[in-house]
């Protein structure tokens, strides 16, 4: 098996120019501004289960987007069809909208003076993702389950082990004069273990290492050894009583707190009164010990990027600074509609207007390691595991499925499941005691060891 | 039943270039390794979206997505690759990427196909007039009014319109050969009410694979305004969610996404086959009450979760999952099903050509019961009415599911009471519906807004269920 060159060139000849000109089409179709954004991307996915390869999967796919602006009013269209009649009909599709749209003064592109784009590189691309053959990457995704099942007797059955691969380019143009290219590239192993107890009861996680280049990644046999350690822990989980201890939520479940407060200072959110951080800048609203910073501007970070969807440089910011409210992410449209400026979290998909989106998104880290934090506490819950969507930004409510390992006279002392976990975020922002120095970027969000403190367990 | 839509094969023919000798070639490319079966799922699909925001037009596009996924599976193993460029020589190409999973000697020519009949369970529309834009446009106006005028308190509101049209066709290795046009729309309004400090959302919606009429007679934008607006004032009163295990009354309708996550995911035959699912080797046995009768039927008119062919080309059908609390059977694909010697039930779905199928549900739901709703509510010294939902999400191996309330009640001396904020419940799939103790005779489907996501793919589905008593489940509230 090999992968042919043709198919590893298949990355097409579409350039800046060829977006550029679909602008200038809008424009001569009537449209006072115009953007234009192409995107690009190859995917590789391996799957191999108890050894046996079961998918593989090799494909690449492209299409065009379109925004355009007619005065104020404004309309957007996409295609995957990149022939002429196909631009042709997304220029005048777009143009067929945009008379039905309604007049809204905050619409519009960016300001001339506020486009550009990062110098220097930020290495967000390497080539060595589509360096290895066919064969090899099945063995990156064999070595990576292998090493989980043979980590542990209880383990006799697999999710499987995959090696993934994506490149992806894209380009954005629009009639104030921005054009911008960027390039990216990821990888990742992974291996799902599923580990049976005596009586029957089954047990399953997951263990990954994702990254921008090959030679980056953590060794298969690390991650298959991590996720065995993850999934037996779990056997013989039991519920607990309903109550009241303090919470240590593991970095891979505190980053859903870091997630709710990117959540809460989306600029959609809070124009629309409907984050429970609207109108609360310049205010302390967390702890004194909590600061969050995002930052799109870090060198290989997977939420980096050159300049926005928008077209405007990224930026690092700080969100909160000791527990006060410094900043929202806003675009240009959320930023006019709050009388603020544009912090370049613009996104852009093909379809519709621009959203938001954090850059690399993060807790600054505190000074004691994870079992430090644990073992300071008699009695309490080491939450690992996460399920569902029970959190509310508008009234900061908070309720998950949970699983995870009781604490005992600050040891891990056995597994739990099947509880819940709620409170309310405003106040929980304010009862994080303790923060962990294992900050670790496993993702474009990264949250290090929290200990809550007045949580609800609801069990048995 | 009703002849295939020819209109559907001829557009694949006409404006994309296929015909059956192109089809073959790449059938027997893909087989040229030595695949055992192979199939082709060519997408195109029109898709179009309104928003009305603060009363402005805000928002107005559309997009066309085209596309071949080519599979060749070789006894377990499944190679694929896909392409939007639809010319002859990166179809071929496309085809000799996914044989490679296989290894060996040319098997077998791809000669002629044979298309089954459509069972026609929606109206085929044609898209993207601007009178029909108009008329869409004019639905969520009427939503954005509606919902304002509820209550003085209704302070913003978001009244969208999404549809899309997806035109598939599929040919396989088999000779098997399907096509289908799936209109699918979707009517939403989302609210937020202030009162002084005190701020709450509503959000309602619904539709299902229905033209512009289902909007103006069986379900207007203002029934879907008021719901929004209605669940936003009353979460503005909500006190406390109870924490701890007690009895739950679920209302009917919606409410089944219980069903969907305690059993549904569980009993899909890709986990079954490789024994990662909690009910893995259960079949024959009683994983319910004796109450509890579930299925999932591909075949309703007009439902989101309706399909006249899944997209592996395959008929859909009503299958039984549990009767009387027994389970009785998986939801297959066609590779599950000859792996496991089982039907092939009609459910493998995929997201999109970009996509690999697996077994997925479509409408799923209880069969209603005997109870009159006042008699289970009243059966309840303490415990939640829980009647709206949020998302859920289960762990298919150790059966552990939850679903969030997002409009519930206490119930208190078998009264309904205070209404309460957010919640989780949470479960064990193979022992929750073994609580079911009352089944109401009031069955109802939900109101077309469901999404189901699996394996990072998102495939329409719809749920649904007459008002249901769980003797126990644990809610993840903060109250006492």
């Amino acid at each position: 098996m090999h992968t042919t060159e043709e198919q590893k060139k298949s990355a097409s000849n579409i350039d800046r120019e060829f977006v550029t000109d679909i602008v200038t089409k809008a424009l001569r179709a009537g449209a006072s501004d115009a953007e234009a954004v192409f995107a690009e991307g190859d995917e590789f996915e391996t799957l191999v289960r108890l050894g046996q390869v079961e998918q593989l999967k090799e494909a690449g796919s492209r299409a065009l987007g379109l925004r355009v602006f007619h005065g104020h009013r404004t309309a957007s269209t996409s295609t995957s069809d990149l022939s002429p009649e196909g631009i042709e009909q997304l220029v005048s599709g777009a143009m067929a909208l945009v008379r039905i749209t309604s007049e809204d003064p905050f619409a519009g592109l960016p300001e001339r003076d506020e486009f550009g784009s990062l110098s220097g590189d930020l290495d967000l691309f390497y080539e060595d993702v589509y360096s290895l053959p066919a064969i090899e990457r099945i063995e990156y995704a064999r070595r990576t389950e292998a090493a989980a099942m043979s980590a542990d007797a209880r383990i006799q059955n697999s999710g499987g082990g995959s090696f993934d691969a994506a490149t992806g380019r894209k380009i954005l143009a629009n009639s104030r004069g921005f054009v911008g290219e960027s390039r990216r590239s990821s990888c990742s192993i992974s291996a799902q273990p599923i580990a049976q107890s005596p009586d029957g009861g089954m047990q399953r996680d997951y263990w990954y290492s994702s990254q921008r280049s090959l030679g980056l990644l953590d060794s298969p046999e690390s991650v298959g050894l991590e996720a065995a350690r993850r999934t037996v822990r779990k056997l013989g989980a039991r519920k607990v009583a309903t109550q009241r201890v303090p919470l240590v939520f593991a970095p891979e479940v505190a980053s859903s707190i870091l997630g709710s407060i990117l959540g809460a200072i989306n600029g959609n959110a809070v124009y629309r009164s409907s984050s429970f951080l609207a109108g609360k800048l310049g205010e302390t609203v967390a702890g004194s010990n909590l600061t969050v910073i995002d930052d799109g501007t870090m060198v290989g970070g997977f939420g980096s990027s050159y300049f926005d969807g928008e077209g405007l440089p990224t930026r690092r910011k700080v969100v909160l600074d000791k527990g006060v409210l410094i900043s929202y992410l806003l675009n240009t449209y959320t930023a006019r509609k709050l009388g603020l400026q544009s912090t370049g979290n613009a996104s852009r998909g093909l379809a519709g207007s621009p959203g938001i989106g954090a850059g690399n998104f993060y807790l600054e880290p505190g000074t004691k390691t994870p079992e430090q934090i644990i073992a300071e506490i008699p009695n309490g819950l080491y939450v690992t595991d996460l399920i569902g969507h029970g959190v509310n930004i508008v009234t900061g409510d908070y309720s998950h499925g949970a699983s995870g390992l009781w604490i005992e006279n600050g040891e891990l002392a056995y597994p739990v499941e099947e509880i819940t976990v709620a409170g309310n975020l405003k106040e929980m922002l304010h009862n994080i005691s303790e923060i962990g120095n294992d900050l670790i970027f496993r993702s474009s969000m990264a949250c290090p060891t929290l200990r809550v403190e007045g949580m609800t367990i609801a069990g048995e | 039943m009703q002849p295939a839509s020819p209109d559907t094969r001829k557009f694949f023919y006409e404006h994309l270039g296929l015909n059956d000798q192109l089809l073959e070639r790449c059938l027997s490319e893909a087989l040229s390794a030595g695949g055992d079966y192979a199939d082709l799922y060519f997408e195109y699909v029109t898709a179009s979206s309104l928003l009305v925001d603060e009363s402005l037009v805000k928002s107005a596009s559309q997009g066309i997505s085209a596309g071949c996924g080519l599979r060749v599976v070789s006894g377990e193993r499944t190679g694929y690759a896909y392409t939007d460029d639809l010319s002859p020589e990166r179809l071929m190409r496309a085809a000799r990427t996914a044989a490679l999973i296989a290894s060996g000697p040319s098997k077998q020519q791809v000669q002629g196909f044979h298309e089954s009949p459509s069972a026609g369970l929606y109206p085929i529309a044609c898209v993207g007039s601007d009178a029909e834009t108009t008329a869409k446009l004019d639905l969520i106006q009427r939503a954005n009014r509606a919902a304002r005028a509820y209550d003085h308190r209704i302070v913003q509101v978001q009244a969208s319109f999404a549809d899309e049209l997806r035109r598939i066709l599929v040919a396989a290795s088999d000779g098997s050969f399907a096509t289908d046009t799936q209109p699918l729309a979707r009517l939403n309004v989302s609210v937020i009410a202030k009162d002084g400090e005190n701020i709450a959302r509503g959000s309602s919606g619904g539709g299902g694979r229905v033209l512009l009429d289902f909007f103006l007679t069986d379900k207007t934008p203002e029934y879907f305004a008021v719901e929004a607006a209605r669940q936003a004032v009353l979460q503005l009163g909500a006190v406390p969610a109870p924490a701890g295990e007690m009895p739950v009354v679920l209302g009917p309708g919606w409410p089944g996404v219980l069903l969907h996550e305690a059993v549904g995911h569980g009993l899909e035959a890709d986990f079954n086959r490789k024994k990662t699912s909690a009910f893995a080797g259960l079949v024959g046995q009683m994983v319910a009450s004796s109450k509890v009768t579930v299925v999932d039927n591909g075949t309703m008119p007009n439902r989101r979760g309706s399909l006249n062919v899944d997209d592996e080309g395959s008929p859909t059908q009503e299958t039984v999952l549990i009767e009387n609390g027994v389970l009785k059977g998986y939801m297959s694909d066609k590779l599950s099903a000859r792996l496991m010697g089982i039907a092939d039930t009609g459910n493998g779905r995929r997201e999109s050509y970009q996509h690999i199928p697996m077994p997925r549900m479509t409408n799923t739901y209880m069969l209603a019961g005997d109870d009159a709703p006042e008699d289970i509510i009243r059966s309840v010294q303490r415990g939640l009415y829980a009647v709206n939902f949020g998302g859920g999400q289960v762990d298919i191996t150790n059966g552990k599911f939850v679903f969030s309330a997002s409009e519930a009640y206490l119930i208190e001396d078998g009264k309904i009471t205070a209404p309460v904020k957010n919640a989780t419940l949470i479960g064990n799939g193979p022992e929750s519906l073994k609580h079911v103790s009352m089944v109401g005779n009031d069955l109802r489907l939900d109101e077309g807004v469901g999404t189901c996501g699996k394996a990072g793919q998102s495939v329409p589905v719809g749920v649904g269920m007459p008002t249901v008593k769980l003797d126990k489940m644990t809610v993840g509230g903060t109250g006492n």
